[in-house]
This record gives C-alpha cells, sequence and structure tokens, in this order.
C-alpha cells in the first residue's frame, strides 16, 4: 500500500485505481447493509460469486457488498453497472437467471425489477423507482457505488480531495468559516449550528482539543448513521478529520454502540486503512497536521446520546449527563474542549468543503440547509431510508417517496424525532420538515426517525410506548425523570388497559411539566413530548379511554372484545380451528360463537376469517351482544340472503 | 477572586466568582430545600429540588442552584408558584418511596404535597447518592455505589470492602435522608461479611 505524502501523490493514485477500472465491465453490486443482509444478501452475494465462476466469468464480471442504498423493503437489492439495472427482492435462485440473462445476454429479467403500485409500470433503473426519484441523495448516494471495506472505492469517487483541498489550499480558519457559512446543523438531535459550536472549541484556551462522532443510535426504528457507518465509513472519517483541522485537535474519537458490530468493524477498519495511505496519523499528505483517531464502543445505554453521559461514558464511567452548566465545547471530554456530533453531520463536512458553503445553502429551508436523512418505518409501503432536501413536506415523503399507507388504511399520524419526539397528524401533513418547524409542531427533528401511524394504532397506546421506552433508558441521576416517567408510565399504562381515572390527564400534564421544566438532561426534558404530543392532537382519544372505557382505534386489548357477527358468519370453522384458547364454539354449518370468557383477545380469529366474509369484528366500549340462542344457530340455505330486518336479522339467515 | 454583583428575592447581593448560587443564597440566609446536596461534596444536581428562576439579558429559565454559578446582574427568583409547584411534585414522587422520611415528611408540609399523590413504591432509598459519594469524595473508599440503571438502580455495599472498612467509619448513615442506609449496610453484612467469630448451625 503506498503511503500518500502530498495531495498530488494523491491526487496520482486516485487517477491511477480509477484508469485501472474499466468503466464497461459488468459489475454486481449487492446491497450488504444491516437491512439486506437480514433478507438473506449475504448467500446471494455467494450465489453469484459461485455462479460467476462456474461460468468463467470470474476475469470478466466484478461482484461487491456495498453499503445500504435504502430500499430496505425491498431488499436484497441488486443493481448491475455499467446499465444500473436494479432488482429488488433477489433469492439465490435467481442468480442463475441474472447471469446468463442479464449478464451474458444483456437481456432483463422483468420480474425482478419495482413495479410500481400506483401506475403498474416496472422500473428498469434505481432512479426510475418512485421510491428514489423524489429523494436528493447527497450523503447517501455513494452508498450502493462503493464496497464499504475498500478505500480504494471511496478514493475512485473521489472521497478524501475535501480533506486535501483544505489541507493545501485552505487555512483552518477558513475551513471553519466555511461549515459556518454552510447553516450546517446538528443531525443529531437538537439541531445546533455546527459551525458555532466548532468556533467555541477552537477560541477555548485549552490546547488540547476533541473531535467525537456520536454513533451511538438508539432510536428505535432508526439506522440513518448505522447505514452511513457501515456503507461508507470513510465518508465520517473525511468529515472527522476536516473538523480536527478546524479546530486544531489532534484527537478524534467514533462512539459506537457495541449492538452495530459491522458498523464497529467497518470504521476500524477505515481507520486502519487511512492510516496505512497516509490520510491519518502524523504530518497528513505533508501539510505538517497530525490527526488520530480511536473507536469507543458503547454499552448501548440511550441516554449516552445525551452529550455529557457520552463523554463521561468515553472516560470510562457511568453513561450519566453531567449538571454543569457548562457547553461541552468548553468543557467537555477530561474537561477539555470537545466537539460531539452526530454520524450524518460529519458526513456532510467533506461535500461542503469540496462544494463551498454557498452550494449548501441552495438546499432546504431558510432555518434549515441541506438534506437529511430519514428512516421511514412503520404502516407505510416503502420502508427504508430517504435523503431529501430540508423543506420537503411530510405528505411528498409519505406518499411519493414512501408510495402511502399499505393496506388500504387510512394515515393517522406520523411519528417524527424518535423516542422523544411527537406526533404530528393528518391535518399537518403539509408541514415541511425543518428542525424548527417540527418543534413548532410538537415534535422534532430528532436524529432523523419517522414512523407512519395508521388508523388501526392507539395514540395512547403510542405514547404509552414511548415513555415505557425512555423510562427503561432513563439513567436515573434525577427525580424528575427517573421518578416522572416511572409515574407516567404507570397512568398511561393504566389507562391503556381501563384503569383510568378522572384526573389522569391533568396528573400526567403535571409530571410532564416537571420533566420538562426539572430534568437534568435533554432525555428528561423531551421525554414527556410523546405525551405532549398525542394529548395536544388526540385529546379524545384519551378521554374515550378514561371515560368510555373505549379505545377508538380497537387496538388496546383490555378494552376490546371480538364478536363474531352472526349475519356474517358462514361456519366455515378457520377461527375455531385456530383459536388458541380453545374459546370459540361451533360446528359445520353452527354459527361460530366466541366464549368472552375463555377469550384470550389475542386477535387470532380476527386476522383468519376469511376477507370475503369478514364476520370477526372488534368492538371497544360498549357491551358484547349476548350470544345467539342454540336454536338459531342452524345455517340453512347457504346462499346469501336479503336479511328482511336488521334487529332480527339473524333470524334472516338462520331459518 | 473577584466578587460578583446581583439579586436574589429582590435584594441586592455580593458573592465571590465561582459561588454557586445556593452558597450565595445561604450566605444571604435565603432558604433553599436541598436533598442532594452536601457542602463537602461536589453538586450533584440529582433531587433538582433547589431549583430557582433566573432571569439573565431579559431570558428567564429554571435551574438548579447547587450547580448554578453566580454571574453579574442576573435575579434570582427562589420561589414562585411555578417552582413551588415543581418542588411540590418531585416531594411527592420521592414520598411514593419513603412516606416517612422526616425531611420530606417536613417538605411535605412546607409545599402542600400530598404523600399518597403516586403510587407507593417504597424502596425507601430516595437516590441522593450522599452516601455514595461521601464515601468516595471524602473518604476515598468507595464501599458503596450505585448499581444497575433508571427506576432499576439501587445503592449496594461493595462486599470487600465494607467488610474492612465500614464497621469502624459509618460516616454515611446521618447523611441518610431516609433510613434506608443502615438497612442496606446490614442487609449486605448479613449476606456477605465473613462472619466476626465462628458461628455453627
Amino acid at each position: 500500500m503506498p503511503r500518500l505524502s502530498t495531495p498530488e501523490e494523491l491526487e496520482g493514485f486516485r487517477q491511477e485505481i480509477v484508469s485501472k477500472r474499466d468503466p464497461n465491465k459488468p459489475c454486481i453490486s449487492i446491497c450488504a447493509g444491516a437491512g439486506c443482509i437480514a433478507s438473506g444478501a449475504a448467500e446471494v452475494i455467494e450465489a453469484f460469486n459461485a455462479e460467476i465462476e462456474a461460468c468463467g466469468l470470474t476475469a470478466k464480471v466484478d461482484t461487491k457488498g456495498t453499503g445500504c442504498p435504502g430500499f430496505c423493503e425491498q431488499g436484497p437489492v441488486v443493481v448491475i453497472y455499467p446499465e444500473e439495472i436494479c432488482y429488488l427482492g433477489v433469492k439465490p435462485t435467481d442468480v442463475p437467471e441474472i447471469v446468463s440473462e442479464t449478464i451474458k445476454e444483456k437481456r432483463i429479467v422483468e420480474r425482478l425489477l419495482f413495479l410500481d403500485p400506483v401506475t403498474g409500470v416496472r422500473a428498469v433503473h434505481e432512479y426510475d423507482i418512485s421510491f428514489y426519484k423524489a429523494q436528493e441523495r447527497t450523503v447517501l448516494c455513494n452508498n450502493i457505488k462503493i464496497d464499504s471495506k475498500s478505500i480504494d472505492d471511496y478514493l475512485a469517487l473521489g472521497g478524501y480531495t475535501a480533506l486535501a483541498k483544505a489541507l493545501s489550499q485552505m487555512t483552518d480558519v477558513e475551513v471553519l468559516e466555511e461549515v459556518k457559512l454552510s447553516n450546517l446543523r446538528g443531525r443529531g438531535g437538537a439541531g445546533f449550528p455546527a459551525g458555532r459550536k466548532w468556533e467555541g472549541s477552537r477560541n477555548a484556551d485549552e490546547p488540547i482539543k476533541y473531535v467525537i462522532v456520536n454513533a451511538d443510535e438508539g432510536d428505535p426504528g432508526a439506522f440513518m448513521d448505522r447505514a452511513l457507518l457501515e456503507g461508507n465509513p470513510h465518508s465520517i472519517l473525511e468529515g472527522l478529520i476536516l473538523g480536527g483541522y478546524a479546530i486544531a485537535s489532534h484527537e478524534g474519537y467514533f462512539y459506537v454502540r457495541q449492538e452495530y458490530p459491522l458498523a464497529v468493524e467497518n470504521i476500524n477498519l477505515a481507520i486502519r486503512q487511512a492510516e496505512s495511505y497516509g490520510l491519518l496519523g502524523e504530518n497528513i499528505l505533508g501539510s505538517g497536521f497530525d490527526f488520530k483517531v480511536m473507536v469507543h464502543q458503547g454499552a448501548g445505554a440511550f441516554v449516552c446520546g445525551e452529550s455529557t453521559a457520552l463523554m463521561t461514558s468515553l472516560e470510562g464511567r457511568a453513561g450519566e449527563p453531567r449538571p454543569k452548566y457548562t457547553r461541552s465545547n468548553i468543557k467537555g471530554l477530561w474537561n477539555r474542549p470537545s466537539v460531539l456530533n452526530n454520524v450524518e453531520t460529519w458526513a456532510n463536512v467533506p461535500h461542503i468543503i469540496n462544494r463551498g458553503a454557498d452550494w449548501f445553502n441552495t438546499v432546504g429551508t431558510d432555518s434549515s440547509k441541506g438534506t437529511k436523512i430519514f428512516s421511514l418505518v412503520g404502516k407505510i409501503t416503502n420502508t427504508g431510508l430517504v435523503e431529501v432536501p430540508m423543506g420537503m413536506t411530510l405528505r411528498d415523503i409519505i406518499y411519493k417517496i414512501g408510495g402511502g399507507i399499505p393496506d388500504g388504511k387510512r394515515f393517522k399520524a406520523v411519528q417524527t424525532g424518535g423516542p422523544s419526539g411527537g406526533c404530528i397528524p393528518e391535518d399537518q401533513l403539509d408541514l415541511q420538515v425543518g428542525f424548527d418547524e417540527l418543534t413548532q409542531a410538537g415534535s422534532m427533528m430528532g436524529s432523523g426517525g419517522m414512523i407512519v401511524l395508521d388508523e388501526d394504532t392507539c395514540m395512547v397506546d403510542v405514547a404509552r410506548y414511548f415513555i415505557h421506552f425512555l423510562t427503561d433508558e432513563s439513567c436515573g441521576k434525577c427525580v424528575p425523570c427517573r421518578e416522572g416517567l416511572r409515574q407516567m408510565d404507570r397512568i398511561l399504562t393504566n389507562i391503556t388497559k381501563g384503569l383510568g381515572k378522572e384526573g389522569d390527564i391533568e396528573l400526567l400534564e403535571e409530571l410532564a411539566e416537571t420533566a420538562v421544566e426539572a430534568s437534568l438532561c435533554a432525555l428528561g426534558k423531551s421525554a414527556p413530548n410523546p405525551f405532549l404530543s398525542t394529548l395536544r392532537y388526540f385529546r379524545e382519544e384519551y378521554e374515550a379511554h378514561i371515560r368510555e372505557k373505549r379505545c377508538p382505534a380497537l387496538a388496546c386489548k383490555s378494552l376490546i372484545s371480538f364478536y363474531i357477527d352472526p349475519d356474517k358468519c358462514l361456519a366455515c370453522g378457520i377461527c375455531r380451528k385456530k383459536c388458541p384458547a380453545g374459546a370459540i364454539d361451533g360446528d359445520k354449518k353452527i354459527i361460530h360463537i366466541i366464549d368472552q370468557e375463555l377469550c384470550t383477545n389475542c386477535g387470532t380469529c380476527f386476522e383468519v376469517c376469511p376477507a370475503k366474509f369478514g364476520a370477526v369484528t372488534k368492538i371497544s366500549g360498549v357491551p358484547v351482544p349476548a350470544p345467539l340462542a342454540q336454536e338459531k344457530r342452524m345455517i340453512i340455505k347457504r346462499a346469501p340472503k336479503e336479511s328482511p330486518k336488521k334487529n332480527q336479522g339473524k333470524a334472516g339467515k338462520n331459518e | 477572586m473577584s466578587e460578583v454583583q446581583f439579586e436574589i428575592d429582590g435584594k441586592k447581593v455580593k458573592s465571590a466568582e465561582g459561588a454557586t448560587l445556593l452558597e450565595a443564597a445561604r450566605e444571604e440566609g435565603i432558604y433553599i430545600p436541598t436533598l442532594c446536596h452536601h457542602e463537602r461534596l461536589e453538586p450533584f444536581g440529582g433531587c433538582r429540588l433547589c431549583i430557582v428562576e433566573v432571569e439573565e439579558r431579559g431570558w428567564t429559565k429554571l435551574v438548579v442552584s447547587c450547580v448554578y454559578p453566580v454571574a453579574e446582574n442576573i435575579k434570582v427568583t427562589t420561589r414562585s408558584e411555578k417552582i413551588d409547584r415543581i418542588r411540590k411534585t418531585i416531594i411527592e414522587l420521592l414520598m411514593a418511596h419513603a412516606p416517612a422520611a422526616p425531611e420530606l415528611v417536613k417538605l411535605a408540609q412546607e409545599y402542600g404535597a400530598d404523600q399518597d399523590r403516586y403510587e407507593q413504591d417504597t424502596s425507601f432509598c430516595i437516590h441522593c447518592g450522599l452516601c455514595v459519594r461521601y464515601c468516595n469524595e471524602v473518604k476515598g473508599k468507595n464501599a458503596i455505589g450505585f448499581v444497575d440503571r433508571g427506576i432499576n438502580k439501587e445503592i449496594s455495599f461493595i462486599p470487600q470492602i465494607a467488610a474492612v472498612e465500614c464497621n469502624d467509619c459509618k460516616e454515611c448513615f446521618p447523611l441518610c435522608p431516609t433510613s434506608y442506609l443502615q438497612a442496606a449496610f446490614v442487609l449486605a453484612q448479613a449476606l456477605s461479611f465473613p462472619p466476626s467469630k465462628p458461628e455453627g448451625e
């Protein structure tokens, strides 16, 4: 491996890599991100390698496992270059056909292409797919193009040009100024302007300073940072080195949760590769700038995403936030100035240095510039990672990119900002996503979680779920968070169980105020958001639970009953056979009845009742109708009949 | 060290730079309630009972006075409707654990707190950390520590150290605002200290 000692050598080496690569040589890229691996990508990669060898094509075709391109819903994702044909949901059994058809014959395997659910048209290329069309991929775009374990791949696509440019053509202050002018705001939660944070550290007296990557992504359902760490680690590393240069720091840290083993592996590998190329270490590219990076694995505490808790943990102590009213960019890790930014924030930096602050400012809203990656999950047709310009509406993200709500269900709300974010209802779908816009709506940007909820979701239960998560993740240091959340969790759980009382809402509001105003760190201060935002937009659901013991979404198990509509039951017997509690009575041609005493509300009967019958229903807030008298349960004629009278309709069918 | 001038509850006061609001207030004879504070220990900021309002350059915010440093020209309010409401909630939350702790009973009277407001969870420890921090910061022994996290957090004596250090010290006992610490000690002793004299059973 060469040690590159000048920017020119780096450029020469890059040309050498590019010139050795034949742009027309077929290359099969298979997503090797966590989502696709879970869908069997490793077997697909193996199958491609075996098939290509068996066909004697090893010298003529390249294969590579790449980073996550985001369309996890339809993984494993395979892209074939140079044509950029995109196949979705590829299985090892599809591999021989792809090799014989697409690689050898240059023909397309139609059935593996994306089928647009709206237009019914198949899309050949990634950029034709509706999921990708409306996205703007600045940070994520290289994920599918590079083997995440290859620094040469990153270099071939212009990697480390920003570093070379900064070290050879810009002073450290100029780099800092460029980031300040870009108006880049932290992608991890609070959206603090990165440039101002950097400047504070740079101007601090202490000579030893640190730069840190917050890779402690812990939100349920979020995997933005994971995709970048696993897929394109060098982009984050390059940003970190630039940050170190800008604030005159010579030591950087990655704080990665150990639950991301592939991320840990890839980051460690990236650091070793960069060191051996002379892009890290002493006298980087002959500039005289020294910088080293270490990886620290977090033990998986959500609170360690909070800056002072992360630094305490990095120092080797229990991850609890510090009570001090001093910013960590002035007194952070080991009480020294420390710039902590999120993975995605760092990954934006090389783009800003390469293309300039003016370019960065062309994208986004007045107060939120650039793009943002969201992990779009929940009740959404196209689950995956999406990168969009700030200012795109929630409606566009959910419908244009996400493809709307599956199974013809109705949209109810979108939960943004991670567990301590909030729920935004349907009438605010035209809200533009941006830091301040989301905060005003009672939610927040957070790190970019976006969980779509449909009509079957109970908002009280959503609040309970997130408050429970945060109760579990509270470090326990301060009373408003530890004890306040414990009680909030308890009260919310009671409400969803039908044990709510008048006054519970007011009690929750008081606990929420105490946590927001008096908690020690941002976890506690933002923890009541799931409750506050659902109360703001869905108060009637709380009231229905408490006053009528009714769950309007028919989701809270303790408040619903399953009931077989005798008018619709045709005694097919499926529910009776599947019921795990043996609670369904019936026989051939005997209308089925659920014994409410035995029923455990598991919902199996509801799921298995054939859609054309739809006889099993959920009811809430009203008593279950009394079971049909034995003699009326016989089904005599199978043919559907007009019921003569609604109230006695059962008789019409049975006699 | 230079002096800083500011206002507490409408009273103009001076204090040494670097002092906390709590220290300044106590010097002036203004009472702010605390549970986790101790003069000999680093500020912990755990109980949040000493919360006060600070007006600085036109901005008002709530801060905990045991940590917040004095600053020129700030206006500190130690009691208001909002502060009292938050303190009352904090006391009520802690009384779910230690309803009979004398300090809490006294505070409850002052702030009109209802000890039965929240479902009881009588575990007695209120996690002020005085014992843990005193043993670490003053005695340098670390015979007692916190274990686990969040709502499962507990104080626990480390038997190997406690067996050697605690019998002759016990300086943490009077610090405990509930009586849980002694109980925890006796439990640790019973479970794991080497018996002082051989016992046959």
